[in-house]
C-alpha cells in the first residue's frame, strides 16, 4: 500500500508545514504608520503607565525626535493588581518589574524627580539641578497619596492592629492582607473607608469590601464579622446606574453602607476612626479598617502653576481640555493619566484610551496637520464581587455604560468571565499597553 | 478593550499560565496534532477499535480541562453566573475532550501500531 520510506517522507512533510506555518505567523505583524521626520524635543514627566505608553508609541510614530522621560522611581507598578495582593490571591511580586523593562530604545530616562517647570521659558528642572527645554511637554507623573492628612496614622502601622491601606504599594498590600486575615479569623467590626478628594480607580475600595466579605464566608466566619462600608459623598459610586447595583449587593451581603463618611482620624492603640459627617464628627469602634488617604498632583504639578484655578483647588490636577488633554494655558503641554484634571479617568484602562489622544495631539502639531482623536471620559473597572466573579463596568464621562461586549458581557451582571479578564487577561493588556502595542 | 491583536491574545495565555508553561504546552499540542496525523498517514485508515477508546477518555480530558483553569484562575463551577460563562465552560470542557482524544488514539497507535500487511 505504501512505501517503507513514506513514514519518514511524512514526518519531514510535516515538520516542514509546521516551521513555514511559524514563520507564515511571526511574519504576519501589523502594517507601520508611516513616520514623521523632526528633531523636536518631547520632555515627559512620568513613566509609570501613561509616559511609558506614550514613549513607546512616540518612538514608533516620529524619527529623529529627543524623547527624555523623568521619573525617579527605580520600579514600575502595576497598580490594578493591588487589589489581588490584598486579598491574598497574588503575591507582592506580581504588580512589581522595573521601569526600564518597558522602555523602548532611543529614549532618555532621567531618574530625579522633576523640581520645577517653568511653561513660558519652555524648561523642566529636575532635583539634581539639570535643566531640560523641551518643545512638547507631557505631564505624567500620578499623584501623591496624602497619607499624613490622616490624624495618627502613618504607613509604619499597615498590617497590625487590623490597619490596611493597599494603595500603599505591594509591600503594604501584602501587609493589609495579613491584617485583614486576623479580621477573617477572628470577626469583628470591619471598616472600609474611600476618600473624600478624586481618587484613582474608585472601584478598589469596593472591591477590597466585597473580597474580605467573601473570604470571611470561605472560612465560615461571615456570621462573626460586621462589615461598614463608608461613602464620601451620597452614592457608593460615581456613576449612578452602577452606584444602585452596588447598593444592592451590598444588601445581599449584608454590608452596611453609610454616606458623607470620610476619615479624619484614627486612633490606633483603642482602635477607632473619627470620621467627617455633615453634622461635625462620627466615631466608630472597629477590629479591621482599610483607609484610603486623600489623593493629590504633585507639588511639583500645584508649584508651576499648571493646576486649575477654579476647580479641585485643594488637589491642584492639571488644568485641561477634557477631549483633547491639552492644558488650556499653555498649548504646548499636555497632561496623561491621574495628574490630568478631568471628571473621570485615574485608570490604567483610561491611560489605554488617553494615550492614542496624546500621541495624535504632538504627531500632529509635528506634522502640521489637524488631530482627530478625542477622548471622551472612558473608564473600566472589573468590579470584584467575590472571588471568581466581577461585573465588567466601563462608563464615559456622562455615566454613560460603554460595553465592550454588548449582548455577550453585560455590565451589571456578576460574570466568571469577567473575573477571568480581571485576574488573568488584565495584566496581559496592561503590559501590552506600556509596550504601546494596545 | 480597545482592540484585540494576536499578539495581545497571546501575551494574555503568557499571563495566564506563565510563559514557560504555556509555550510548553503549546509545544506539546502541536506535537501531538502532528503525531495524530502522522499515525493517520502513515496507517492510511482510522482504527475503530482505538476510536471508541479515545471517545471514552473524551469526559476524563473534559473533567481535567475544566479543573486545570479553575484552579489557575481561582475559581469554582459555582462562579458561573450567566450564559456567557457556561459557553466558555463548556468550550473549556469541549477542548479537553477533543485534546484528550487525539492524545489517546495517537499514544495508542504509536505503542500498538497496526500489524504491517506484508506482501510475499
Amino acid at each position: 500500500m505504501h512505501s517503507p520510506n513514506s513514514p519518514a517522507v511524512n514526518r519531514r512533510g510535516f515538520l516542514g508545514l509546521a516551521a513555514s506555518a511559524t514563520a507564515l505567523a511571526a511574519t504576519s505583524g501589523e502594517a507601520r504608520a508611516a513616520s514623521v521626520k523632526t528633531s523636536a524635543k518631547i520632555v515627559i514627566i512620568g513613566a509609570g503607565a501613561g509616559g511609558t505608553a506614550l514613549a513607546n508609541r512616540l518612538v514608533e510614530r516620529l524619527e529623529g525626535a529627543q524623547i527624555t522621560l523623568i521619573d525617579p522611581r527605580k520600579n514600575h507598578l502595576y497598580q490594578p493588581g493591588l487589589t489581588l495582593v490584598a486579598a491574598g490571591l497574588k503575591p507582592a511580586d506580581y504588580v512589581v518589574s522595573e521601569t526600564t523593562d518597558w522602555l523602548p530604545k532611543g529614549v532618555t530616562l532621567i531618574q530625579e524627580k522633576a523640581a520645577v517647570i517653568d511653561p513660558v521659558a519652555k524648561t523642566v528642572s529636575t532635583e539634581g539641578g539639570q535643566t531640560l527645554s523641551y518643545d512638547f511637554l507631557v505631564v505624567a507623573p500620578g499623584l501623591i497619596l496624602d497619607h499624613d492628612a490622616i490624624e495618627g496614622f502613618s504607613l509604619d502601622m499597615v498590617g497590625q492592629n487590623g490597619i490596611g491601606a493597599l494603595y500603599a504599594g505591594p509591600d503594604y498590600a501584602a501587609k493589609t492582607w495579613q491584617a485583614a486575615s486576623k479580621f477573617i479569623e477572628e470577626g469583628g467590626h470591619g471598616v472600609f473607608t474611600r476618600p473624600g478628594t478624586e481618587m484613582k480607580c474608585a472601584g478598589a475600595p469596593l472591591k477590597h469590601t466585597f473580597l474580605i466579605d467573601d473570604r470571611l464566608r470561605r472560612a465560615g466566619n461571615r456570621g462573626k464579622a460586621e462589615i461598614t462600608y463608608g461613602a464620601h459623598d451620597g452614592a457608593l459610586f460615581g456613576v449612578p446606574i452602577v452606584s444602585e447595583k452596588v447598593r444592592m449587593l451590598f444588601l445581599d451581603r449584608e454590608i452596611a453602607p453609610v454616606y458623607q463618611h470620610t476619615v479624619k482620624s484614627i486612633d490606633a492603640g483603642a482602635k477607632r476612626v473619627t470620621f467627617n459627617i455633615a453634622e461635625g464628627t462620627e466615631e466608630m469602634d472597629y477590629d479591621y479598617i482599610h483607609l484610603i488617604p486623600p489623593q493629590r498632583a504633585p507639588e511639583v504639578i500645584r508649584q508651576s502653576g499648571l493646576s486649575w484655578a477654579d476647580k479641585w483647588t485643594d488637589q491642584g490636577w492639571v488644568e485641561c481640555d477634557m477631549a483633547t488633554l491639552q492644558h488650556l494655558r499653555y498649548p504646548d503641554i499636555w497632561a496623561l493619566g491621574d495628574v490630568a484634571g478631568v471628571p473621570k479617568g485615574k485608570t490604567a484602562a483610561s491611560v489605554k484610551w488617553q494615550v492614542p489622544v496624546v500621541e495624535d495631539q504632538i504627531v500632529s502639531a509635528i506634522a502640521g496637520t489637524t488631530p482627530t482623536e478625542t477622548y471622551g471620559g472612558y473608564t473600566s473597572c472589573p468590579m470584584i464581587t467575590k472571588i471568581g466573579r466581577a461585573m465588567l463596568v466601563e462608563f464615559d464621562y456622562n455615566n454613560n455604560l460603554l460595553p465592550s461586549f454588548p449582548g455577550i458581557i453585560p455590565p451589571l451582571e456578576e460574570l466568571w468571565i469577567s473575573w477571568l479578564m480581571k485576574e488573568v487577561a488584565l495584566k496581559a493588556t496592561y503590559n501590552a499597553m506600556l509596550r504601546g502595542k494596545a | 478593550m480597545k482592540d484585540l491583536t494576536f499578539q495581545t491574545l497571546i501575551a494574555v495565555f503568557e499571563e495566564i499560565f506563565g510563559r514557560g508553561l504555556f509555550w510548553a504546552m503549546v509545544v506539546v499540542a502541536a506535537v501531538v496534532t502532528l503525531a495524530y496525523l502522522y499515525v493517520l498517514i502513515r496507517d492510511r485508515a482510522v482504527s475503530w477499535r482505538k476510536f471508541l477508546w479515545a471517545q471514552l477518555s473524551m469526559p476524563v480530558g473534559a473533567v481535567l480541562a475544566v479543573w486545570f483553569v479553575m484552579a489557575m484562575t481561582h475559581s469554582a463551577p459555582s462562579d458561573i453566573g450567566g450564559a456567557i460563562d457556561v459557553i466558555v465552560f463548556l468550550g473549556v470542557a469541549a477542548m479537553g475532550a477533543i485534546g484528550m482524544a487525539i492524545l489517546v488514539y495517537t499514544v495508542q497507535s504509536l505503542v500498538k501500531p497496526p500489524k504491517a500487511v506484508t506482501e510475499s
